[in-house]
Protein backbone atom coordinates (compact mmCIF):
# COMPACT_ATOMS: atom_id res chain seq x y z
CA UNK A 1 0.00 0.00 0.00
CA UNK A 2 1.35 3.45 -0.91
CA UNK A 3 2.06 6.14 1.65
CA UNK A 4 -0.61 8.36 0.17
CA UNK A 5 -3.36 5.80 0.59
CA UNK A 6 -5.76 7.63 2.91
CA UNK A 7 -7.20 4.45 4.45
CA UNK A 8 -3.74 3.17 5.35
CA UNK A 9 -2.81 6.56 6.80
CA UNK A 10 -5.85 6.70 9.02
CA UNK A 11 -5.23 3.08 10.02
CA UNK A 12 -1.68 3.92 11.08
CA UNK A 13 -2.96 6.87 12.98
CA UNK A 14 -5.49 4.74 14.84
CA UNK A 15 -3.02 1.97 15.63
CA UNK A 16 -0.66 4.58 17.13
CA UNK A 17 -3.40 5.58 19.50
CA UNK A 18 -4.15 2.07 20.77
CA UNK A 19 -3.24 1.77 24.45
CA UNK A 20 0.51 1.51 24.99
CA UNK A 21 0.02 -1.44 27.35
CA UNK A 22 -1.82 -3.40 24.67
CA UNK A 23 0.64 -2.42 21.95
CA UNK A 24 3.47 -3.77 24.08
CA UNK A 25 1.85 -7.19 24.46
CA UNK A 26 3.47 -9.49 21.91
CA UNK A 27 1.31 -11.43 19.49
CA UNK A 28 0.81 -14.99 20.66
CA UNK A 29 3.24 -17.36 18.93
CA UNK A 30 0.37 -19.81 18.74
CA UNK A 31 -1.68 -17.38 16.72
CA UNK A 32 1.00 -16.98 14.01
CA UNK A 33 1.34 -20.70 13.73
CA UNK A 34 -2.43 -21.16 13.69
CA UNK A 35 -2.65 -19.01 10.58
CA UNK A 36 -0.01 -21.12 8.83
CA UNK A 37 -1.94 -24.28 9.67
CA UNK A 38 -5.28 -22.79 8.59
CA UNK A 39 -3.81 -21.96 5.19
CA UNK A 40 -2.98 -25.62 4.69
CA UNK A 41 -5.80 -28.11 4.31
CA UNK A 42 -6.03 -31.69 5.50
CA UNK A 43 -3.68 -31.43 8.45
CA UNK A 44 -3.34 -34.07 11.16
CA UNK A 45 -3.39 -31.86 14.20
CA UNK A 46 -1.68 -32.57 17.49
CA UNK A 47 -1.90 -28.85 18.02
CA UNK A 48 -5.06 -28.43 20.01
CA UNK A 49 -5.46 -27.61 23.68
CA UNK A 50 -8.71 -29.47 24.15
CA UNK A 51 -10.21 -32.95 24.32
CA UNK A 52 -11.18 -34.70 21.10
CA UNK A 53 -14.46 -35.70 22.72
CA UNK A 54 -17.61 -33.67 22.40
CA UNK A 55 -19.29 -32.79 25.67
CA UNK A 56 -20.88 -35.99 27.06
CA UNK A 57 -24.38 -36.44 25.70
CA UNK A 58 -26.17 -36.28 29.07
CA UNK A 59 -24.77 -32.76 29.55
CA UNK A 60 -25.76 -31.65 26.06
CA UNK A 61 -29.23 -33.13 26.64
CA UNK A 62 -29.60 -31.14 29.90
CA UNK A 63 -28.59 -27.98 28.03
CA UNK A 64 -31.11 -28.63 25.25
CA UNK A 65 -33.90 -29.17 27.79
CA UNK A 66 -33.08 -25.96 29.59
CA UNK A 67 -33.23 -24.06 26.29
CA UNK A 68 -36.57 -25.69 25.50
CA UNK A 69 -37.85 -24.48 28.87
CA UNK A 70 -36.69 -20.98 27.98
CA UNK A 71 -33.98 -20.77 30.62
CA UNK A 72 -32.14 -17.86 29.02
CA UNK A 73 -32.02 -15.16 31.67
CA UNK A 74 -29.22 -13.61 33.72
CA UNK A 75 -28.15 -15.45 36.84
CA UNK A 76 -26.81 -14.05 40.10
CA UNK A 77 -23.42 -12.36 39.55
CA UNK A 78 -21.70 -15.11 41.50
CA UNK A 79 -23.51 -17.81 39.51
CA UNK A 80 -26.49 -20.09 40.12
CA UNK A 81 -26.74 -20.97 43.83
CA UNK A 82 -27.27 -24.66 43.08
CA UNK A 83 -24.15 -24.79 40.93
CA UNK A 84 -22.11 -23.04 43.62
CA UNK A 85 -23.30 -25.59 46.17
CA UNK A 86 -22.36 -28.48 43.87
CA UNK A 87 -18.96 -26.89 43.24
CA UNK A 88 -18.32 -26.46 46.97
CA UNK A 89 -19.22 -30.13 47.54
CA UNK A 90 -17.06 -31.27 44.65
CA UNK A 91 -14.04 -29.18 45.65
CA UNK A 92 -14.29 -30.49 49.19
CA UNK A 93 -14.42 -34.11 48.06
CA UNK A 94 -11.82 -33.83 45.28
CA UNK A 95 -9.30 -31.38 46.76
CA UNK A 96 -10.17 -31.72 50.45
CA UNK A 97 -10.71 -27.99 50.94
CA UNK A 98 -13.99 -26.59 52.28
CA UNK A 99 -15.50 -23.38 50.85
CA UNK A 100 -18.77 -21.63 51.67
CA UNK A 101 -20.98 -21.90 48.57
CA UNK A 102 -22.64 -18.55 49.32
CA UNK A 103 -19.57 -16.39 49.85
CA UNK A 104 -16.44 -18.15 48.65
CA UNK A 105 -17.27 -19.40 45.16
CA UNK A 106 -17.60 -17.36 41.97
CA UNK A 107 -18.53 -18.79 38.58
CA UNK A 108 -16.72 -17.31 35.62
CA UNK A 109 -16.42 -17.50 31.85
CA UNK A 110 -13.74 -20.18 31.84
CA UNK A 111 -10.66 -20.25 34.04
CA UNK A 112 -9.27 -17.54 31.75
CA UNK A 113 -11.71 -14.98 33.11
CA UNK A 114 -11.16 -16.19 36.67
CA UNK A 115 -7.42 -15.74 36.21
CA UNK A 116 -7.91 -12.21 34.90
CA UNK A 117 -10.22 -11.35 37.80
CA UNK A 118 -7.77 -12.82 40.29
CA UNK A 119 -4.83 -10.74 39.01
CA UNK A 120 -6.92 -7.58 38.81
CA UNK A 121 -8.27 -8.18 42.31
CA UNK A 122 -4.84 -8.74 43.86
CA UNK A 123 -2.32 -6.62 41.96
CA UNK A 124 -1.31 -3.01 42.33
CA UNK A 125 0.96 -1.47 39.68
CA UNK A 126 4.46 -2.95 39.91
CA UNK A 127 3.52 -6.00 42.01
CA UNK A 128 5.42 -9.06 40.89
CA UNK A 129 3.88 -12.39 40.00
CA UNK A 130 5.98 -15.55 39.95
CA UNK A 131 4.90 -18.40 37.66
CA UNK A 132 6.61 -21.43 36.18
CA UNK A 133 7.57 -21.65 32.52
CA UNK A 134 6.90 -23.19 30.01
CA UNK A 135 3.30 -22.31 30.78
CA UNK A 136 -0.09 -21.46 29.40
CA UNK A 137 0.13 -18.54 26.99
CA UNK A 138 -2.12 -16.15 28.87
CA UNK A 139 -0.31 -15.83 32.21
CA UNK A 140 2.19 -13.16 31.27
CA UNK A 141 -0.16 -10.90 29.22
CA UNK A 142 -2.91 -11.15 31.83
CA UNK A 143 -0.47 -10.07 34.55
CA UNK A 144 0.69 -7.16 32.39
CA UNK A 145 -2.87 -6.05 31.68
CA UNK A 146 -3.46 -6.02 35.45
CA UNK A 147 -0.41 -3.71 35.73
CA UNK A 148 1.68 -6.39 37.38
CA UNK A 149 5.18 -7.55 36.51
CA UNK A 150 5.56 -11.14 35.25
CA UNK A 151 8.46 -13.07 36.82
CA UNK A 152 8.78 -16.41 35.03
CA UNK A 153 10.77 -19.18 36.73
CA UNK A 154 12.20 -21.80 34.40
CA UNK A 155 11.39 -25.45 35.07
CA UNK A 156 13.80 -28.09 33.85
CA UNK A 157 13.39 -31.09 31.58
CA UNK A 158 15.49 -33.18 33.99
CA UNK A 159 12.87 -32.49 36.70
CA UNK A 160 10.04 -33.47 34.37
CA UNK A 161 9.20 -29.73 34.25
CA UNK A 162 8.13 -29.69 37.89
CA UNK A 163 8.93 -26.60 39.93
CA UNK A 164 11.83 -26.45 42.39
CA UNK A 165 11.09 -24.57 45.60
CA UNK A 166 14.68 -23.29 45.57
CA UNK A 167 14.04 -21.63 42.18
CA UNK A 168 10.90 -19.99 43.57
CA UNK A 169 12.91 -18.78 46.58
CA UNK A 170 15.49 -17.08 44.36
CA UNK A 171 12.76 -15.30 42.39
CA UNK A 172 11.06 -13.79 45.45
CA UNK A 173 11.67 -10.07 45.96
CA UNK A 174 10.05 -7.50 48.24
CA UNK A 175 7.68 -6.73 45.34
CA UNK A 176 6.45 -10.31 44.99
CA UNK A 177 2.77 -10.65 45.71
CA UNK A 178 1.53 -13.81 44.01
CA UNK A 179 2.83 -17.24 43.00
CA UNK A 180 0.90 -18.99 40.21
CA UNK A 181 0.94 -22.78 39.94
CA UNK A 182 -0.52 -24.98 37.20
CA UNK A 183 -0.14 -28.72 37.72
CA UNK A 184 -0.74 -30.78 35.65
CA UNK A 185 0.78 -28.23 33.30
CA UNK A 186 -0.16 -27.03 29.84
CA UNK A 187 2.06 -27.46 27.71
CA UNK A 188 4.30 -30.05 29.37
CA UNK A 189 1.91 -32.42 31.17
CA UNK A 190 4.13 -32.04 34.25
CA UNK A 191 2.91 -32.93 37.73
CA UNK A 192 4.42 -31.58 40.95
CA UNK A 193 6.08 -33.86 43.53
CA UNK A 194 4.43 -33.44 46.93
CA UNK A 195 7.64 -32.58 48.81
CA UNK A 196 8.42 -29.65 46.47
CA UNK A 197 4.80 -28.48 46.64
CA UNK A 198 5.01 -28.46 50.45
CA UNK A 199 8.29 -26.54 50.33
CA UNK A 200 6.72 -23.94 48.01
CA UNK A 201 3.72 -23.63 50.35
CA UNK A 202 6.08 -22.94 53.27
CA UNK A 203 7.82 -20.23 51.22
CA UNK A 204 4.51 -18.61 50.33
CA UNK A 205 3.43 -18.59 53.97
CA UNK A 206 6.82 -17.34 55.17
CA UNK A 207 6.83 -14.41 52.73
CA UNK A 208 3.11 -13.74 53.24
CA UNK A 209 2.27 -14.11 49.52
CA UNK A 210 -0.88 -15.12 47.69
CA UNK A 211 -1.13 -18.23 45.56
CA UNK A 212 -3.24 -18.76 42.46
CA UNK A 213 -3.48 -22.43 41.61
CA UNK A 214 -4.86 -23.27 38.17
CA UNK A 215 -6.28 -26.76 38.65
CA UNK A 216 -7.91 -27.11 35.23
CA UNK A 217 -6.20 -30.45 34.45
CA UNK A 218 -6.43 -31.95 37.95
CA UNK A 219 -8.79 -34.81 37.04
CA UNK A 220 -6.54 -35.87 34.18
CA UNK A 221 -3.80 -37.66 36.13
CA UNK A 222 -2.17 -40.89 35.00
CA UNK A 223 -0.18 -43.67 36.65
CA UNK A 224 -2.30 -42.96 39.72
CA UNK A 225 -1.75 -46.45 41.11
CA UNK A 226 2.01 -45.81 41.22
CA UNK A 227 2.27 -42.06 41.83
CA UNK A 228 0.96 -39.60 44.41
CA UNK A 229 -2.73 -38.77 44.26
CA UNK A 230 -3.35 -35.21 43.11
CA UNK A 231 -2.77 -32.68 45.89
CA UNK A 232 -3.72 -29.02 45.52
CA UNK A 233 -1.58 -26.49 47.32
CA UNK A 234 -4.85 -25.03 48.70
CA UNK A 235 -5.11 -28.08 50.98
CA UNK A 236 -1.67 -27.61 52.57
CA UNK A 237 -1.24 -26.00 56.02
CA UNK A 238 -1.67 -22.23 56.09
CA UNK A 239 -2.60 -22.04 52.42
CA UNK A 240 -6.38 -21.92 52.25
CA UNK A 241 -6.59 -18.32 53.49
CA UNK A 242 -4.08 -17.09 50.88
CA UNK A 243 -4.99 -19.23 47.87
CA UNK A 244 -7.32 -18.73 44.93
CA UNK A 245 -8.22 -22.14 43.58
CA UNK A 246 -9.19 -21.94 39.91
CA UNK A 247 -10.95 -24.75 38.18
CA UNK A 248 -13.45 -25.32 35.40
CA UNK A 249 -15.30 -27.73 33.17
CA UNK A 250 -13.42 -27.37 29.89
CA UNK A 251 -10.93 -30.19 30.11
CA UNK A 252 -12.33 -32.91 32.36
CA UNK A 253 -15.87 -32.64 30.98
CA UNK A 254 -14.85 -31.70 27.43
CA UNK A 255 -16.73 -28.39 27.60
CA UNK A 256 -14.09 -25.96 26.23
CA UNK A 257 -16.43 -23.94 24.01
CA UNK A 258 -19.05 -23.64 26.74
CA UNK A 259 -16.57 -21.45 28.65
CA UNK A 260 -17.26 -22.24 32.27
CA UNK A 261 -14.85 -21.93 35.16
CA UNK A 262 -14.86 -20.93 38.80
CA UNK A 263 -12.74 -19.59 41.60
CA UNK A 264 -12.81 -20.64 45.24
CA UNK A 265 -11.14 -18.30 47.71
CA UNK A 266 -11.66 -16.53 51.03
CA UNK A 267 -14.68 -14.23 51.02
CA UNK A 268 -12.73 -10.95 50.75
CA UNK A 269 -11.01 -12.12 47.56
CA UNK A 270 -14.16 -13.52 45.98
CA UNK A 271 -15.93 -10.27 46.83
CA UNK A 272 -13.15 -8.29 45.10
CA UNK A 273 -13.27 -10.54 42.04
CA UNK A 274 -17.05 -10.23 41.96
CA UNK A 275 -16.79 -6.44 41.91
CA UNK A 276 -14.87 -6.63 38.60
CA UNK A 277 -16.93 -9.50 37.19
CA UNK A 278 -20.29 -7.76 37.81
CA UNK A 279 -19.28 -4.73 35.75
CA UNK A 280 -17.55 -6.63 32.94
CA UNK A 281 -19.11 -10.06 32.46
CA UNK A 282 -22.14 -9.67 34.73
CA UNK A 283 -22.56 -13.44 34.94
CA UNK A 284 -21.44 -16.59 33.19
CA UNK A 285 -23.89 -17.82 30.51
CA UNK A 286 -26.83 -19.59 32.12
CA UNK A 287 -26.81 -22.32 29.45
CA UNK A 288 -23.29 -23.34 30.39
CA UNK A 289 -24.12 -23.19 34.09
CA UNK A 290 -27.00 -25.61 33.53
CA UNK A 291 -24.62 -27.94 31.71
CA UNK A 292 -22.16 -27.69 34.60
CA UNK A 293 -24.86 -28.68 37.11
CA UNK A 294 -25.54 -31.82 35.09
CA UNK A 295 -21.78 -32.45 34.78
CA UNK A 296 -21.28 -32.36 38.54
CA UNK A 297 -24.39 -34.37 39.32
CA UNK A 298 -23.90 -37.17 36.80
CA UNK A 299 -20.58 -36.71 35.04
CA UNK A 300 -18.11 -38.74 37.07
CA UNK A 301 -18.45 -41.85 34.90
CA UNK A 302 -17.78 -40.14 31.56
CA UNK A 303 -14.83 -38.21 33.04
CA UNK A 304 -13.19 -41.46 34.16
CA UNK A 305 -13.84 -43.03 30.74
CA UNK A 306 -12.19 -40.07 29.01
CA UNK A 307 -9.28 -40.10 31.45
CA UNK A 308 -8.62 -43.77 30.72
CA UNK A 309 -8.79 -43.09 27.01
CA UNK A 310 -6.19 -40.29 27.26
CA UNK A 311 -3.92 -42.53 29.29
CA UNK A 312 -4.01 -45.23 26.61
CA UNK A 313 -3.17 -42.70 23.91
CA UNK A 314 -0.43 -41.15 26.04
CA UNK A 315 1.16 -44.61 26.24
CA UNK A 316 0.90 -45.07 22.46
CA UNK A 317 2.45 -41.67 21.84
CA UNK A 318 5.31 -42.17 24.30
CA UNK A 319 6.09 -45.58 22.78
CA UNK A 320 6.20 -43.84 19.38
CA UNK A 321 8.59 -41.16 20.68
CA UNK A 322 10.83 -43.90 22.09
CA UNK A 323 10.94 -45.70 18.74
CA UNK A 324 11.57 -42.45 16.88
CA UNK A 325 14.34 -41.55 19.31
CA UNK A 326 13.02 -38.19 20.51
CA UNK A 327 13.60 -37.89 24.27
CA UNK A 328 10.31 -37.30 26.07
CA UNK A 329 9.69 -37.46 29.81
CA UNK A 330 6.55 -39.31 30.92
CA UNK A 331 3.88 -36.65 31.50
CA UNK A 332 1.79 -37.47 34.57
CA UNK A 333 -1.25 -35.44 33.57
CA UNK A 334 -3.21 -33.29 31.08
CA UNK A 335 -3.16 -34.55 27.48
CA UNK A 336 0.14 -33.17 26.27
CA UNK A 337 3.58 -34.61 25.67
CA UNK A 338 6.57 -32.30 25.34
CA UNK A 339 9.30 -34.07 23.41
CA UNK A 340 12.82 -32.66 23.12
CA UNK A 341 13.57 -32.01 19.45
CA UNK A 342 17.06 -30.51 19.85
CA UNK A 343 18.79 -33.51 18.23
CA UNK A 344 17.25 -32.50 14.88
CA UNK A 345 19.32 -29.31 14.98
CA UNK A 346 16.17 -27.26 14.38
CA UNK A 347 14.61 -24.58 16.54
CA UNK A 348 11.14 -25.49 17.76
CA UNK A 349 9.54 -23.03 15.34
CA UNK A 350 11.57 -24.44 12.41
CA UNK A 351 10.65 -27.97 13.43
CA UNK A 352 6.94 -27.14 13.48
CA UNK A 353 6.90 -25.21 10.21
CA UNK A 354 8.91 -27.84 8.33
CA UNK A 355 6.91 -30.73 9.80
CA UNK A 356 3.75 -28.98 8.67
CA UNK A 357 5.11 -28.34 5.17
CA UNK A 358 6.54 -31.80 4.60
CA UNK A 359 4.18 -34.11 6.50
CA UNK A 360 1.01 -32.07 7.04
CA UNK A 361 1.26 -32.58 10.78
CA UNK A 362 0.67 -29.76 13.24
CA UNK A 363 2.42 -29.60 16.61
CA UNK A 364 3.02 -26.40 18.55
CA UNK A 365 6.48 -24.82 19.07
CA UNK A 366 7.53 -24.99 22.71
CA UNK A 367 8.74 -21.40 22.41
CA UNK A 368 5.10 -20.27 22.22
CA UNK A 369 4.90 -21.16 25.92
CA UNK A 370 7.86 -19.05 26.98
CA UNK A 371 11.55 -18.89 26.12
CA UNK A 372 12.27 -21.97 28.23
CA UNK A 373 10.09 -24.04 25.90
CA UNK A 374 12.62 -23.60 23.08
CA UNK A 375 13.95 -26.95 21.89
CA UNK A 376 10.65 -28.69 22.62
CA UNK A 377 7.29 -29.07 20.90
CA UNK A 378 3.87 -29.56 22.42
CA UNK A 379 1.99 -32.56 21.09
CA UNK A 380 -1.62 -33.07 22.13
CA UNK A 381 -2.25 -36.81 22.00
CA UNK A 382 -6.03 -36.39 22.49
CA UNK A 383 -6.72 -37.48 18.95
CA UNK A 384 -8.04 -40.68 17.35
CA UNK A 385 -5.56 -43.59 17.67
CA UNK A 386 -5.38 -44.15 13.90
CA UNK A 387 -4.54 -40.47 13.34
CA UNK A 388 -2.03 -40.66 16.17
CA UNK A 389 -0.35 -43.59 14.38
CA UNK A 390 -0.28 -41.62 11.13
CA UNK A 391 1.18 -38.62 12.92
CA UNK A 392 3.87 -40.80 14.52
CA UNK A 393 4.75 -42.25 11.09
CA UNK A 394 5.12 -38.73 9.71
CA UNK A 395 7.24 -37.52 12.63
CA UNK A 396 9.39 -40.67 12.26
CA UNK A 397 10.09 -39.91 8.58
CA UNK A 398 10.71 -36.26 9.35
CA UNK A 399 13.13 -36.88 12.21
CA UNK A 400 14.98 -39.60 10.24
CA UNK A 401 15.51 -37.16 7.37
CA UNK A 402 17.07 -34.64 9.78
CA UNK A 403 19.42 -37.01 11.61
CA UNK B 1 -14.38 -69.31 34.99
CA UNK B 2 -13.51 -66.43 37.29
CA UNK B 3 -16.11 -63.68 37.55
CA UNK B 4 -15.49 -60.31 39.10
CA UNK B 5 -17.49 -57.08 39.11
CA UNK B 6 -15.14 -55.26 36.76
CA UNK B 7 -14.62 -56.36 33.19
CA UNK B 8 -10.95 -56.70 32.21
CA UNK B 9 -9.83 -53.44 30.48
CA UNK B 10 -8.34 -55.53 27.66
CA UNK B 11 -11.83 -56.78 26.81
CA UNK B 12 -13.13 -53.21 26.80
CA UNK B 13 -10.44 -52.22 24.29
CA UNK B 14 -11.14 -55.28 22.13
CA UNK B 15 -14.86 -54.68 22.21
CA UNK B 16 -14.26 -51.22 20.78
CA UNK B 17 -11.66 -52.35 18.25
CA UNK B 18 -11.13 -56.07 17.73
CA UNK B 19 -8.22 -55.42 15.35
CA UNK B 20 -5.86 -54.41 18.17
CA UNK B 21 -2.86 -56.71 18.28
CA UNK B 22 -1.45 -58.03 21.58
CA UNK B 23 1.54 -55.73 20.96
CA UNK B 24 -0.68 -52.65 20.58
CA UNK B 25 -2.66 -53.64 23.66
CA UNK B 26 0.59 -54.04 25.58
CA UNK B 27 1.66 -50.49 24.68
CA UNK B 28 -1.75 -49.07 25.50
CA UNK B 29 -2.14 -50.71 28.87
CA UNK B 30 1.49 -51.05 29.90
CA UNK B 31 1.22 -54.88 29.95
CA UNK B 32 3.24 -57.70 28.40
CA UNK B 33 2.32 -58.74 24.84
CA UNK B 34 2.86 -62.49 25.38
CA UNK B 35 0.83 -62.46 28.57
CA UNK B 36 -1.97 -60.56 26.78
CA UNK B 37 -1.93 -63.04 23.87
CA UNK B 38 -2.29 -65.90 26.38
CA UNK B 39 -5.22 -64.18 28.09
CA UNK B 40 -6.99 -63.62 24.77
CA UNK B 41 -6.56 -67.30 23.81
CA UNK B 42 -7.97 -68.33 27.16
CA UNK B 43 -11.01 -66.08 26.66
CA UNK B 44 -11.54 -67.49 23.18
CA UNK B 45 -11.39 -71.03 24.54
CA UNK B 46 -13.73 -70.40 27.45
CA UNK B 47 -16.22 -68.56 25.23
CA UNK B 48 -15.82 -65.28 27.10
CA UNK B 49 -14.91 -63.98 23.64
CA UNK B 50 -17.54 -65.43 21.30
CA UNK B 51 -16.20 -63.93 18.10
CA UNK B 52 -15.06 -60.85 16.22
CA UNK B 53 -17.03 -58.93 13.65
CA UNK B 54 -17.12 -55.71 11.68
CA UNK B 55 -19.97 -53.32 12.41
CA UNK B 56 -21.44 -52.47 9.00
CA UNK B 57 -23.89 -49.69 8.27
CA UNK B 58 -25.78 -51.39 5.45
CA UNK B 59 -27.35 -48.13 4.35
CA UNK B 60 -23.84 -47.10 3.27
CA UNK B 61 -22.24 -50.43 2.44
CA UNK B 62 -24.98 -51.50 0.03
CA UNK B 63 -26.50 -54.96 -0.26
CA UNK B 64 -28.90 -53.89 2.46
CA UNK B 65 -30.29 -56.84 4.32
CA UNK B 66 -33.75 -56.85 5.86
CA UNK B 67 -33.81 -57.24 9.61
CA UNK B 68 -36.75 -58.12 11.77
CA UNK B 69 -37.07 -58.17 15.54
CA UNK B 70 -39.47 -60.98 16.38
CA UNK B 71 -41.07 -61.38 19.77
CA UNK B 72 -41.77 -65.07 20.34
CA UNK B 73 -44.01 -66.67 22.98
CA UNK B 74 -42.99 -70.22 23.89
CA UNK B 75 -44.69 -73.06 25.69
CA UNK B 76 -42.23 -74.14 28.36
CA UNK B 77 -41.22 -77.80 28.36
CA UNK B 78 -41.23 -80.06 31.35
CA UNK B 79 -37.75 -80.16 32.84
CA UNK B 80 -36.24 -77.84 30.21
CA UNK B 81 -38.22 -74.63 30.45
CA UNK B 82 -37.43 -72.51 27.40
CA UNK B 83 -33.82 -73.60 26.97
CA UNK B 84 -34.10 -76.47 24.52
CA UNK B 85 -36.53 -74.70 22.20
CA UNK B 86 -34.65 -71.40 22.34
CA UNK B 87 -31.39 -73.18 21.50
CA UNK B 88 -33.07 -74.81 18.49
CA UNK B 89 -34.32 -71.46 17.25
CA UNK B 90 -30.88 -69.91 17.73
CA UNK B 91 -29.32 -72.52 15.45
CA UNK B 92 -31.03 -71.21 12.29
CA UNK B 93 -28.55 -69.27 10.14
CA UNK B 94 -31.18 -66.58 9.60
CA UNK B 95 -31.19 -65.86 13.35
CA UNK B 96 -28.53 -63.29 14.26
CA UNK B 97 -29.44 -62.70 17.90
CA UNK B 98 -31.65 -64.64 20.27
CA UNK B 99 -32.32 -63.50 23.83
CA UNK B 100 -34.54 -64.71 26.66
CA UNK B 101 -36.55 -61.75 27.94
CA UNK B 102 -38.50 -60.66 30.95
CA UNK B 103 -41.86 -58.98 30.52
CA UNK B 104 -44.09 -59.55 27.43
CA UNK B 105 -42.63 -62.08 25.03
CA UNK B 106 -40.36 -64.94 26.12
CA UNK B 107 -37.77 -64.53 23.37
CA UNK B 108 -36.60 -61.74 21.13
CA UNK B 109 -35.17 -63.12 17.92
CA UNK B 110 -33.37 -60.94 15.40
CA UNK B 111 -33.64 -62.37 11.92
CA UNK B 112 -31.83 -61.20 8.82
CA UNK B 113 -32.72 -62.00 5.23
CA UNK B 114 -32.06 -60.73 1.72
CA UNK B 115 -35.64 -59.52 1.28
CA UNK B 116 -38.88 -58.93 3.08
CA UNK B 117 -40.19 -62.08 1.42
CA UNK B 118 -37.32 -64.18 2.69
CA UNK B 119 -37.81 -63.06 6.30
CA UNK B 120 -41.57 -63.54 6.02
CA UNK B 121 -41.01 -67.06 4.67
CA UNK B 122 -38.71 -67.87 7.57
CA UNK B 123 -41.28 -66.71 10.12
CA UNK B 124 -44.23 -68.37 8.41
CA UNK B 125 -42.65 -71.67 7.43
CA UNK B 126 -39.91 -72.32 9.95
CA UNK B 127 -40.33 -70.35 13.16
CA UNK B 128 -44.06 -70.20 13.77
CA UNK B 129 -44.60 -73.84 12.83
CA UNK B 130 -42.19 -75.19 15.46
CA UNK B 131 -43.85 -77.21 18.14
CA UNK B 132 -43.85 -75.08 21.27
CA UNK B 133 -43.91 -71.71 19.49
CA UNK B 134 -47.26 -70.25 20.52
CA UNK B 135 -47.19 -66.83 18.92
CA UNK B 136 -44.84 -64.53 17.00
CA UNK B 137 -44.94 -60.80 16.47
CA UNK B 138 -42.63 -59.50 13.75
CA UNK B 139 -41.36 -55.93 13.61
CA UNK B 140 -39.24 -54.95 10.63
CA UNK B 141 -36.32 -52.63 11.22
CA UNK B 142 -36.82 -49.39 9.27
CA UNK B 143 -33.56 -47.59 9.92
CA UNK B 144 -30.60 -47.39 12.24
CA UNK B 145 -29.21 -44.71 14.51
CA UNK B 146 -26.75 -46.68 16.60
CA UNK B 147 -25.26 -50.12 16.20
CA UNK B 148 -23.07 -51.95 18.71
CA UNK B 149 -22.20 -48.68 20.41
CA UNK B 150 -21.37 -46.86 17.17
CA UNK B 151 -23.51 -43.94 16.06
CA UNK B 152 -24.61 -44.17 12.45
CA UNK B 153 -24.04 -41.20 10.15
CA UNK B 154 -21.05 -38.93 10.07
CA UNK B 155 -18.56 -39.58 12.84
CA UNK B 156 -17.74 -35.97 13.65
CA UNK B 157 -20.58 -33.71 14.67
CA UNK B 158 -18.64 -30.45 14.85
CA UNK B 159 -15.56 -28.72 13.50
CA UNK B 160 -12.55 -28.18 15.66
CA UNK B 161 -9.80 -25.63 15.15
CA UNK B 162 -6.44 -27.19 14.29
CA UNK B 163 -4.44 -25.10 16.75
CA UNK B 164 -5.66 -23.81 20.09
CA UNK B 165 -3.76 -22.67 23.19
Amino acid sequence: MSESDPSSESENCVSDRISQIVRDIPRSGIRDFFELVQAKGDVISLGVGEPDFSTPWHIREAIIRSLERGQTSYTSNLGMPKLRELIAEYVESFFGVKYDAKEEVIITVGVSEALDLAFRALLDPGDEVIYHEPCYVSYSPTIVMAHGRPVPVATRPEDGFSLRASDVASAISEKTKVVVLNFPTNPTGAVQPLAELEAIARLIVKHDLFCITDEIYSELRYDIQTGDPHVSIASLPGMRERTILLHGFSKAYAMTGLRLGYACAPHAIVEAMMRIHQYSMLCAPITSQVGAIEALENGAGPVEEMRKSYEVRRNLFLQGMKEIGLPCFTPGGAFYAFPDIRKTGLSSAEFCVQLLEEENIAVVPGSAFGATGEGFVRCCYATAPDLLEKALDGIRRFVASRS
Amino acid sequence: MHHSDEIDPLLVHLQRDARLSPEALATMTGGDADEIARKISAWEESGAILGYHTVIDSSKAGGAAVRAHISVDLRPEDGHGFDRLAARIARFDEVKDCFLMSGGADLVVVVEGASLHEVAQFVAKKLSTMDGVERTMTAFQLGGYKQNGFLAGSGMDEDRLAITP
